[in-house]
């Protein structure tokens, strides 16, 4: 059998095709190690709960009490342009409860728990990143540690813990306003009734629904934390290292609640 | 037994080598500066004490324990009996001066103790010379100066054994300087800590230190008394010697 023989002026390209492929590979192999690790801490953190306890009070309040306003607004717009697209594409045999029906799942299932997910990511994401980034690169997780104190109890568990608790909080009021702002934008525009508001959205709506809204928005509680977390720990170099760590947390968490969005669906519907 | 000791110890970044074999002890209650030019890895080499690096080969003693190999715990006990004061104090900067000092209380149970820590806070900034007022504070109203003593606050709010100040008085004028040249020796004094202070100034180290220390090329180049160093043929020790003194004389 003939080996294949490489000549010493392939060799180089072989290599440097190799080094291509293998450097990102391994890249991202390592940084799936370290959230792993980091995660582990997380977990071994939680008996050191005199510190992690009051931060993640602290941290609750912020991210929930802190974005309440913005969600609102955001899944009111979103429930109002659903029913006026919907009132607009709707026209000639379909009835009109349809339109409730279409409202209603369209926010619970999707619009409510994406929407502030996408929001968060943006508003806590971008803040987490930042904080913990600065605090890498000007030794304060340093200091931390060198006080024999656990930054995983200290400054992770908290926020990751505030947005796994008040994330699907913001997203159950986001679902009522959504619903809310749909009904009355439909009412106003297309004059459906509040019988056959109400027809269409019992008219599909299963329990499951709300629990399924409820679960997507857990896991992207994790995410918008965790990644964010995870991502500014590792800043390094300064005030250009946060930056980057601040672009790089929030578009790999919106990313990720994109993805777990289709992988939810095909799991859980 | 020997309180800290550095056995070998190599550690390099990427293809840089920072420490290529460094063998150095410090005996109980003296104080040891390290010196070094700016980027000769004495901040390494002391984060290496504390474990907050771990080395390639070689090992760190502290009380005859090996620090890159102590369990968690035993790991965050041990930190609560070293201090380390950071080049720029690495204060918490959403906390008050007052919250960064009490949590270098190391002890948990004095740490809830709100009296206690009131009372603990306010000894610490008076031994660095800081008023109670700045304890309302936070860090970022404070100057270079100020924040690096905080940091030397927090440093002994625990109580420690041992104390490691990396640069305390890089960044400042002549004058503050001195005053926290002044400062560490009356804390030595004070304490009776087992220290290692990081430094490129031969002048305040000479002052302050029983020994002197040269990291040099990954290794210490050389040890002794200042007197020793003062008296030492080698051209690296002479010249990183007399550079400090031209300066000094031209100033």
């Amino acid at each position: 059998m003939d080996t294949p023989v490489t000549t010493t002026a392939e060799l180089p390209i072989a290599v440097n095709a190799a080094r291509l492929v293998a450097r990102p590979v391994l890249g991202a192999l390592g940084h799936v190690g370290r959230l792993g690790m980091m995660v582990l801490e997380l977990f071994r953190a939680l008996p050191e709960w005199r510190a992690w306890l009051p931060r993640a009070v602290e941290q609750c309040q912020q991210v929930g009490y802190g974005s309440l306003f913005i969600v609102m607004l955001t899944s009111a717009f979103s429930g109002a342009v659903t029913a006026l697209q919907a009132g607009y594409q709707f026209t000639g045999n379909i009835p009109v409860y349809v339109v409730g029906a279409l409202i209603s799942e369209s926010i619970i299932l999707e619009l409510g728990p994406v929407m502030t997910g996408l929001l968060l990511a943006g508003r806590i994401g971008a803040r987490y990143a930042a904080e913990l980034g600065t605090m890498r690169v000007t030794e304060q997780v340093d200091a931390l540690e060198s006080l024999g104190r656990n930054p995983a109890s200290h400054l992770l568990l908290p926020r990751v813990l505030a947005g796994m608790i008040m994330l699907p909080a913001l997203v159950v009021v986001a679902d009522a306003t959504g619903l809310l702002a749909g009904w009355a934008a439909a009412k106003t525009t297309i004059h459906i009734t509040n019988a056959d508001f109400v027809y269409g959205t019992q008219r599909f709506f299963r329990g499951f629904d709300l629990w399924y809204s409820v679960i997507k928005a857990e896991a992207f509680g994790i995410v918008v934390t965790l990644i964010p977390c995870y991502v500014g720990f590792e800043a390094k170099e300064g005030a250009e290292g946060v930056g980057r760590a601040t672009t790089t947390a929030v578009v790999s968490a919106c990313v990720l609640i994109l993805l777990l969005d289709m992988l939810l669906a095909k799991l859980l519907l | 037994m020997i309180p800290i000791e550095l056995r070998n110890v190599h550690k390099k970044f990427g293809r840089h080598v920072v420490l290529d074999g460094v063998n150095f002890s410090v005996s109980a209650g003296e104080t040891v500066a390290l010196l070094g030019p700016s980027g000769s890895g004495k901040s390494v080499l002391l984060k290496h004490i504390i474990g907050l690096m771990r080395p390639d080969q070689g090992d760190v003693l502290v009380e005859g324990e090996s620090v890159p190999h102590l369990p968690r715990k035993a790991l965050a006990a041990l930190r609560g009996k070293i201090g380390y004061a950071f080049q720029t104090g690495a204060l918490f900067d959403s906390m008050t001066v007052f919250e960064n000092v009490r949590l270098g209380i190391s002890d948990d149970h004095c740490y809830r103790d709100r009296t206690f820590c009131m009372s603990r806070v306010a000894e610490c900034l008076q031994m660095v010379n800081l008023s109670d007022d700045v304890g309302r504070l936070m860090p970022a109203a404070l100057s270079g100066g100020m924040r690096k003593r905080v940091g030397i606050a927090r440093a002994i709010a625990g109580n420690p054994k041992y104390l490691l100040y990396d640069e305390p008085t890089s960044g400042l004028d002549p004058v503050n300087a001195d005053a926290m040249d002044a400062l560490i020796e009356g804390l030595q004094k004070r304490l009776h800590a087992t220290s290692i202070v990081v430094s490129h100034d031969v002048r305040g180290s000479f002052k302050i230190a029983d020994r002197i220390a040269l990291l040099h090329n990954g290794r210490i180049r050389a040890v002794g008394t200042a007197e020793e160093f003062m008296a030492a043929k080698d051209g690296v020790v002479r010249e990183f010697l007399e550079r400090d003194f031209e300066f000094a004389a031209g100033a």
